[in-house]
């Protein structure tokens, strides 16, 4: 018997409404769902995952996307050409939908309760009392701790993970046939993903719902998925079972996403990274002076104010930190939100005030004013995470990667064009981007730009905060690759800081996991991957999804 | 909260005090000797040091200071030069008017902004929208006294719907006054009633395009809860905060307004009092008006803390 299809989309196509006219953002897309099944649509950034998804529930932005074919059936009623009364009783109702950002998705002047009681009043007609009770439910479903409480509070008192379990139950509570997750764990820490990925998993057996899970997260994919569609540019490239899809790909497209998939133990066996050329001969690592030298660094924030009212006690996020890099080396440096990781980078380049010592390149810069640290900024610099935010638009590139040398007065105009030139080529660019903008080059290409700007000044330390998180995996690994091949030919010091596991484990010589402010395991990236002693670590690497759906460890 | 207001109210207090010291040397700064006024036109010089010393002007002047701020504090004045009563009699009788005024105009211009503003940004860059931002710009560009001119000779003159000026007290004939302040306040609404429509788009066009819109629309909400639990709600707390601003300006902004409708209100009497060199007078409703913006301020601030739950926690 084949199993009865709860959505069926149908050579669907979406137009958007641009300039130069109309163009096709997905185009002849088909698929069904079927009930009790999980769905993952995978992809990377502007693949058309998210649009489907936004096509399906009739939420496309009215004056820039439209449905300009297909059809979009739920058990066989067709959604694309309801009127708008009509698909708001689906919407909520019988297609429920949870948003990749839980701190921003929910309504910060309404409590909780009364956004989950809300759908339950619009969808199912109970009033008062009952509703409400509903939501208690709701809240007891998914795990919430002192549920009648939390009906009371406000979203900003909840953290990103019980933000993101109201957003599930508010989707659940009206029992829907479908749930559509658009990356719904992509903006939490590991373990918290793991635990709202078993839930899902939980909920859609008790409450028999088919399940749409947007990702890009090919580890999450595995763990989850029935069937998988792999989605490019607004197409679909491949789908199938998850097993046989994971295990053979068709399409050299889903060969090359798979490949790019970082996997954690990938690395086991080995000391460093992978190198591309010969072991460089460097010399014994004892004969070496570290660059970077962190010595009980303590960060507090917030201080005692106020000759009259409300002396707050000052918070201390960054602990009795030690640590230190050695040249060519990389330390990484991983732990979850508010572990103090950022932090951390930041008092380390002198851009926080703190106490303790940092000494880089022999200079203990504990202390030091502002002119004092010029000097010293020269040999250590910084990659930040968003490398959209990180440029200034109204820049040229070129002006851009030019502007530590001015600062510093190195070089004259000539010079600098040269230096400018070498940089580009060196980070895989064309010289002559010099001239153009940050708008017209890609993440990844602005992430090029940004490293390139702070190898302007011949740095011996980089502190990368984050650095390739806001990429696709393809672009991720190109970038990996040239951070590798920098630190190998220029002997280059990274201090990593990033959430992910597998990149911190393919990069590092030497991990430090932080956890409230303090580093609760520091060793070789071995020991600390291979025979973790501290319980966090080991839960940690436990909650990284490891992307084969034959393992399935999370759910 | 109690604390927060309390702790707001002392921190008024300095500047109540800055605001007196500024005017009272007012009076030592403008033009004109008010002894001289006051001696008559013979100018006798034994009159003329007999009210020097009454009114303490041989003391210093810091000591001159110390004398007025403590009649201040004791609720006195002065007295005015021109009619002889108390000031603070003259403020008690036309101030109630001023605000009766004041407050009609920011019904009005409430009641036609804030619509207006989330329409235009409902329908953003339909007819709807121009239109509402061109009335706005007309409504800031076109200067009250011209608009006040003009209605009188349509409505009044012309149509005689209503009457060009005067004033009834509202409580007690509340049709006549009604009849009255309609017109002035409505000439007063017009620049707020601009201000507030932008200001209402733009806080509306913010907020409709968050994530928790986004999130109530996937609720399969009705557009009107959506656009007003959700969006409405949060773009408020920017508008509450102006438009209690914006009140205070009311209150200073309204002489022209006065004047035009010859409405025995705050601002005519302000006028009044400039043109005859009555500095108790004048020093007084600049002091009120002064306090009044103060407290309007505050009141900004509490709102602001009231319609936010996340500053509301943080007290």
């Amino acid at each position: 018997m084949i199993p009865a299809s709860v959505l069926a989309v149908d050579k669907l196509c979406v137009d958007a409404r641009t300039p130069e006219g109309l163009r096709r953002v997905i185009d002849d897309v088909s698929f069904s769902l079927t009930a009790g099944e999980t769905l993952c649509i995978a992809g990377e950034s502007g693949s058309g995952k998210s649009v489907t998804s936004l096509a399906i529930m009739g939420l496309l932005p009215k004056t820039s996307l439209q449905i300009a074919s297909g059809s979009i059936a739920l058990e066989g009623r067709e959604l694309s050409r309801l009127p708008n009364r009509a698909m708001r009783s689906v919407r909520g109702g019988d297609i429920a939908m949870v948003f990749q950002e839980p701190m921003t998705s929910l309504n910060p002047v309404m409590s909780i309760g009364a956004q989950l009681t809300e759908a339950i009043r619009e969808h199912q007609g109970s009033e008062g009392k009952s509703a409400d009770a509903t939501a208690l439910r709701m809240l007891d479903a998914v795990h919430m701790s002192e549920p009648a409480k939390r009906l009371k509070q406000y979203p900003h008192e909840l953290s990103g993970g019980m933000r993101q379990r109201v957003m599930i139950a508010m989707a659940l509570s009206c029992r829907p046939k479908v749930l559509i997750a658009d990356e719904p764990t992509t903006a939490l820490d590991v373990t918290v993903q793991a635990q709202i990925l078993r839930l899902i998993n939980e909920l859609k057996r008790e409450f028999g719902a088919s399940v749409v899970l947007i990702t890009h997260d090919m580890g999450v994919v595995a763990q989850m998925a029935d069937r998988v569609i792999i989605m490019q540019s607004g197409r679909i490239i491949e789908q199938g079972e998850a097993v046989p899809l994971f295990g053979a790909p068709r399409e050299r497209y889903t060969r090359e996403l798979l490949a790019a998939v970082p996997r954690l133990g990938s690395c086991s066996g080995t000391e460093g990274p992978p190198r591309k050329g010969a072991q460089p001969a460097q010399p014994p690592a004892a004969d070496r002076q570290p660059v970077l030298t962190v010595q009980k660094l303590d960060v507090t924030y917030g201080k005692a104010t106020g000759w009259l009212f409300g002396k707050t006690p000052p918070l201390p996020v960054v602990s009795d930190v030690s640590f230190e890099i050695l040249p060519g080396q990389t330390l990484g440096l991983v732990g979850e939100s508010g572990s103090g990781k950022s932090t951390t980078g930041k008092a380390v380049l002198g851009l926080l005030p703190f106490k303790g010592n940092v000494v880089i390149d022999n200079r203990n810069i504990a202390g030091l004013s502002q002119r004092q640290m010029r000097p010293v900024r020269r040999c250590a610099q910084m990659i930040f995470q968003d490398p959209y935010a990180s440029l200034d638009p109204r820049m040229a590139v070129g002006a851009a990667i030019a502007e530590p040398l001015v600062i510093h007065g190195l070089a004259n105009k000539g010079e600098r064009e040269d230096r400018v030139a070498d940089l580009l080529r060196r980070v895989g660019l064309a010289p002559d981007s010099a001239s153009r903008y940050p708008h017209e080059f890609s993440g990844g290409q602005r992430q090029r730009i940004c490293i390139a700007r702070a190898l302007a000044l011949g740095p011996k330390l980089i502190v990368a905060d984050e650095s390739v998180a806001a990429l696709d995996v393809s672009v991720r690994a190109h970038v990996l690759d040239l951070m590798l091949e920098l630190q190998e030919t220029m002997g280059l010091a990274y201090l990593l800081i990033s959430h992910d596991m597998a990149v911190i484990e393919q990069m590092s010589h030497n991990v430090a996991v932080m956890r409230s402010g303090r580093i609760v395991e520091m060793g070789s990236r071995r020991s600390v991957f291979e025979t973790p002693r501290n319980a966090y670590t080991q839960a940690l690497i436990e909650a990284v999804p490891v992307p084969d759906p034959r393992r399935r460890h999370l759910v | 909260m109690t604390s927060y207001i309390a702790k707001r109210l002392l921190v008024a207090i300095p500047t109540l005090l800055i605001v007196s010291v500024f005017v009272f040397l007012l009076q030592k700064l403008l033009p004109g000797d008010p002894i001289l006024a006051l001696a008559g036109e013979e100018r006798d010089p034994a009159t003329i040091e007999f009210l020097r010393a009454k009114y303490h002007l041989n003391d210093p002047i810091v000591w001159q200071y110390i004398y007025w701020f403590r009649d201040l504090l004791h609720g006195d004045l002065g007295i005015s030069l021109r009619t002889n009563q108390p000031v603070t009699e003259l403020i008690a009788e036309k101030l109630p008017v001023t605000i009766q005024l004041a407050v009609l105009a920011m019904i009005i211009a409430m009641g036609i902004g804030i619509p207006a503003g989330i329409l235009a940004a409902v329908r953003k860059n339909s007819a709807l929208d121009v239109a509402a931002n061109l009335v706005a710009l007309s409504g800031l560009s076109v200067p009250n006294f011209w608009l006040g001119i003009m209605l009188i000779l349509l409505v009044s003159v012309n149509l005689g719907w209503l009457p060009a000026s005067g004033y009834a007290p509202l409580f007690s004939d509340p049709v006549r006054a009604l009849e009255t302040m309609i017109m002035p306040a409505f000439v007063l609404s017009t620049p707020l009633a601009a201000t507030l429509m932008r200001h209402t788009r733009s806080a509306m066009l913010g907020a409709l395009k968050a994530d928790y819109v986004r999130t109530a629309r996937a609720k399969g909400l009705s557009p009107r809860v959506v656009v007003l639990e959700h969006g409405f709600r949060n773009a408020l707390l920017p508008i509450v905060t102006l438009s209690a601003l914006l009140f205070g300006d009311l209150l200073a902004g309204a002489v022209l307004t006065e004047q035009i409708f010859t409405i025995p209100g705050f601002g005519k009497l302000i006028v009044d009092a400039v043109f005859n060199r009555d500095y108790a007078v004048v020093q007084g409703v600049v002091l009120c008006t002064a306090v009044g913006f103060i407290l309007m301020n505050l009141l900004a601030d509490v709102l602001y803390v009231l319609l936010n739950p996340r500053m509301r926690a943080a007290l």
